[in-house]
């Protein structure tokens, strides 16, 4: 259905098929291809080689699969696609944090290319200097951008980022000799919270600082945090609420004026991107996630890149192998020559079509083109900043009158007042107009919040659909609040239970989580 | 499966002619002179329609007329009508002593869950006889809900009480029973105090207080802290553990059984004394190094004056700030909403004094700094 150019409204109902999941589908037997049996001397091969891998290591029983023919397992995902309000469908600017930008799809092409997708990651170096060399090459790019000395790309996400950087920290701290002295991590309550979920695993204590009146890291708490124990702060800045600390580097002396060092949440790099770096705010680690900032599609847990970047002095500790260059032979090279390195956090050199997406998006716009995006992603979210703040019931708590950087944390407090209508209903309703926000904003401390980052990839007119969606909503929740409460209406689903996510009894992640929670039993394949 | 139905049929009633709650007998006749009309047994019919498809299944206990007879009825149910020890012939008959007793029969009926109208007041009531032996739901009617033992509206009570009925898994939770002081509230003071705890079914978007966490969430950070400050104890120190469910998880990590409203005393891992006033604590610790092992009361975060005045300036000085030792689950320092904890001990001086940021344990290893200000 087109818009409506009048009410910038879509007439929209999104596809509802009561589609079984695809374990349910399954007959015995069914197959989408029969093939023919092979030759005895085949057979009798495979036989042989099988009979060479350990019994031990060995399935007692077929995997279980779903077994069924290819007509069914197309129309099964298709029609979960259609169930899907994806990037690619909506204007997706209301999953603040996350930069939905537009991934181009000539990237795609090239990372379904052949010439990477038949390589193998155990190939000899020799036979892999092409891919090498763009490995090495996004590592320059990635340095010039943040002024690290050294990368890694081996992480495959943001905490997976987090997580060896804290490593990294600890052989930092064991190799000083600092093991029994300096045992506390510094973070923020708007950080991401795997900047305080990390360092407890690699045995260190977590201290938090809630935000001042005006809603930036609180200085005086950080004062009180402080002391000959901390080892390290992990910050993130702008925060998650939109909101620049210009203090950030009495932030980074603090903390090295008591020996320690800083590690700087850079996962969204969307709105400073060529703007600032890590090492001016006196950073000593950082890292960027290349499925937000760089381009690179993301969501559902699916494949991404978290690159972690360091100073010359902490390069030793980082994850093996580093891509290297011999001008000598004129080769590149993996070395795997780092006696102090953390070891390994993935297998192999990282993800690599991700990695190729992001060198291509860097590649494509180049030093001006990176930090015209950062301009226009700013200009994009103080165009939805001040229309949002003229929406009655909206609000932008903290710093009041002042600008945002690249997204912000609104709150419809007011209208929950005025209506009893809170952001979880109108997001709810959101989904009846073809778009949606969400609310996972841990941790919940803007009340009936929501967070809108715009990007540099939406046009004007897009972002006025978004905005008059949310001009119809609050119009609604003053009309008709009742039918608000019962939202959505033309979504595939309606409310999902929440409590079985939260629930360690209740919860199943696999089909055999499921059958064993539920009925109690699961029955593997004969 | 036995369900308990009770109404308090005035509950509510001050509120819309402005009185901020019924509590007393003389507020009530005021709020009928203003024209006050009950308010709750039409929120417990809403409540009560959606627990109509569960009717045939389930044995309905309730008190005699307007306090619950009356609504069932009106829905269709055919409840057995408890002797609570009044006729229930009008809404009249719904003192207080009339709901302690008929919490008490609901008890010796042994019902599976009692869903109450009312506000902070009749929660109050319940959880004096009830504790946490009975699992209850509020359907919100009263003028003040404080205290997170009511669902969201009438309709999320019924639904949630049928779910938990017809045999769904709903985890149960421990929420605190709080009040204000009325007559403070009507002279446009805000206090509120915690009076217990009430066990209630748990569901995130039907029950008050959407920032609560999940009860797996909650136990688990409180089980986290109170390990972790078991485990730190040092000998020969006396611990001084404050009201509150979560300084409860230290005695429980020793394996002691702690009063939850009282101030007890730890040494050695072992228990030196329970719900103690301020003269026996004082004499207890005279000899002895001495902790403070305090939790903020929910909503409004004070860590010293609010249900421990045991607690006297004099020891507080005795420990100093070092010797404060504040534990919070991340959600309930969420829900303070920025608000700073506060001290309130009476010696405005010692108040100043400790004011300033303190460290405040989260977790077994998480701590927040957070600010602290005298009142």
């Amino acid at each position: 259905m087109g818009m409506n150019m009048q009410t910038k409204l879509r007439d929209f109902h999104q596809a509802r098929w009561d589609e079984p999941i695809i374990f349910e589908l399954s007959t015995p037997g069914e197959r989408g291809m029969l093939l023919p049996p092979v030759e005895e001397e085949v057979a009798q091969k495979g036989a042989q080689g099988l009979a060479k891998i350990p019994a031990s290591l060995r399935r007692s029983t077929p995997p279980a699969l779903p077994e069924m023919g290819q007509m069914r397992v197309l129309k099964h995902y298709l029609r979960l696609s259609q169930e899907n309000l994806g990037a690619d469908l909506n204007v997706d600017v209301g999953q603040g944090t996350c930069t939905m930008k537009y991934s181009p799809k000539v990237n795609e092409v090239l990372a379904a290319n052949p010439a990477l997708s038949e390589l193998h990651p155990g190939q000899d170096e020799s036979t892999l200097q092409g891919l090498l060399e763009m490995l090495f090459k996004t590592e320059h790019a990635l340095k010039e951008i943040s002024g690290m000395d050294r990368f890694s790309l081996q992480a495959g996400g943001g905490s997976h980022a987090i997580y060896a950087i804290v490593s990294i920290i600890r052989a930092w701290v064991d190799a000083t000799g600092q093991s029994d002295t300096k045992d506390e991590i510094i973070t923020t309550i708007f950080s991401h919270p795997s900047n305080a979920a990390a360092p407890v695993i690699k045995g260190f204590k977590v201290i938090t600082i809630y935000p001042d009146a005006e809603g930036r890291p609180d200085f005086e708490a950080l004062k009180a945090a402080v002391n000959e124990r901390t080892a390290a702060l992990l910050i993130t800045n702008p925060e998650d609420i939109g909101i620049y600390n210009p203090r950030i580097k009495e932030f980074t002396d603090l903390i090295h004026s008591v020996g320690g060092i800083c590690s700087y949440d850079q996962a969204n790099l969307n709105g400073i991107m060529g703007i600032t770096r890590a090492k001016e705010a006196g950073f000593d680690l950082c890292f960027f996630n290349l499925h937000k900032t760089f381009s690179a599609p993301h969501g559902c847990g699916g494949p991404g890149g978290g690159v972690i970047g360091v100073t010359s002095e902490l390069a030793k500790f980082l994850p093996v192998p580093l891509v290297e260059f011999d001008p000598s032979k004129e080769r590149y090279y993996l070395n795997y020559d780092l006696p102090e390195s953390i070891g390994k956090v993935k297998d192999f050199y990282g993800v690599v079509p991700v990695i190729l997406k992001a060198y291509a998006w860097i590649m494509s716009l180049g030093q001006e083109g990176l930090t015209e995006a950062a301009r226009v992603a700013v200009l994009n979210n103080n165009y939805m900043f001040r229309k949002i703040m003229k929406i009655p019931g909206a609000g932008a708590p903290y710093a009041e009158g002042e600008h945002r950087v690249e997204q912000v944390r609104y709150s419809w407090q007011k209208l929950k007042e005025e209506t009893g209508i809170g952001s979880a209903e109108v997001q709810n309703r959101m989904f009846d107009y073809g778009v949606h926000y969400w609310m996972s904003h841990e941790p919940f401390i803007v009340p009936e919040p929501f967070t809108v980052e715009p990007t540099e990839s939406y046009s004007k007119q897009e972002l006025d659909e978004f905005l008059a969606i949310m001009e119809q909503i609050v119009k609604e929740a003053h009309e008709d609040p009742e039918m608000l409460r019962h939202a959505p209406h033309k979504s595939t689903i309606h409310h999902v239970d929440h409590d079985y996510l939260d629930d360690p009894k209740k919860w199943a992640m696999t089909w055999r989580a499921y059958k064993k929670k539920y009925t109690g039993y699961f029955e593997p394949r004969k | 499966m036995k369900l308990g139905v009770m109404v308090n049929p005035v509950a509510g009633m001050g509120g819309a002619v402005g009185l901020k709650g019924t509590d007393g007998a003389e507020v009530l006749a005021e709020a009928r002179r203003r024209g006050a009309v009950p308010r709750s047994p039409e929120r417990t019919v809403r409540a009560l329609q959606k627990l109509l498809p569960l009717r045939e299944s389930l044995t309905v206990f309730t008190c005699p007329g307007a306090m619950g007879e009356a609504e069932l009825r009106e829905c269709g149910f055919s409840p057995i009508v408890l002797d609570c020890g009044f006729p229930g012939e009008s809404e009249a008959g719904s003192s207080r002593e009339q709901t302690l007793r008929g919490v008490q029969r609901m008890r010796e009926m042994g019902v599976d869950l009692l869903l109450f109208a009312g506000g902070d007041g009749t929660a109050r009531d319940i959880c004096e006889v009830a504790g946490e032996s009975l699992l209850v739901l509020g359907i919100p009617s009263g003028v003040k809900i404080h205290s997170p033992v009511y669902a969201t509206s009438p309709e999320s009570a019924g639904e949630l009480a049928a779910n938990y009925l017809s045999g769904a898994r709903i985890p149960e939770k421990t929420a605190e029973v709080r009040d204000i002081d009325e007559e403070g509230f009507r002279q446009g003071r805000v206090q509120t105090r915690l009076y217990g705890y009430l066990r209630i079914p748990f569901e995130r978007r039907r029950v008050q207080g959407l920032k609560s966490g999940s009860p797996a969430s909650d136990k688990v950070a409180q089980e986290a802290i109170g390990a972790a400050v078991a485990e730190g104890m040092e000998p020969g120190v006396c611990y001084v553990l404050g009201p509150g469910t979560t300084t409860r998880a230290v005695a429980e990590a020793l394996g002691l059984r702690k009063t939850l409203l009282g101030v007890d005393l730890v040494r050695h891992g072992e228990l030196l004394g329970v719900d103690l006033g301020a003269q026996e604590l004082e004499a207890l610790v005279q000899n002895s190094p001495v902790r403070l092992v305090l939790t903020p009361i929910g909503g409004q975060g004070y860590i010293l004056g609010r249900g421990n005045q045991q607690i006297r300036p004099s020891l507080v000085r005795r420990c100093g700030s070092k010797g404060i030792m504040v534990l919070c689950a991340p959600e309930k320092l969420r829900a303070l909403e920025g608000e700073p904890l506060r001290v309130d001990t009476g010696d405005l001086e010692l108040d100043r004094e400790l004011e300033g940021y303190i460290r405040v344990r989260t977790g077994y290893s998480q701590e927040t700094i957070y600010p602290l200000r005298a009142l």
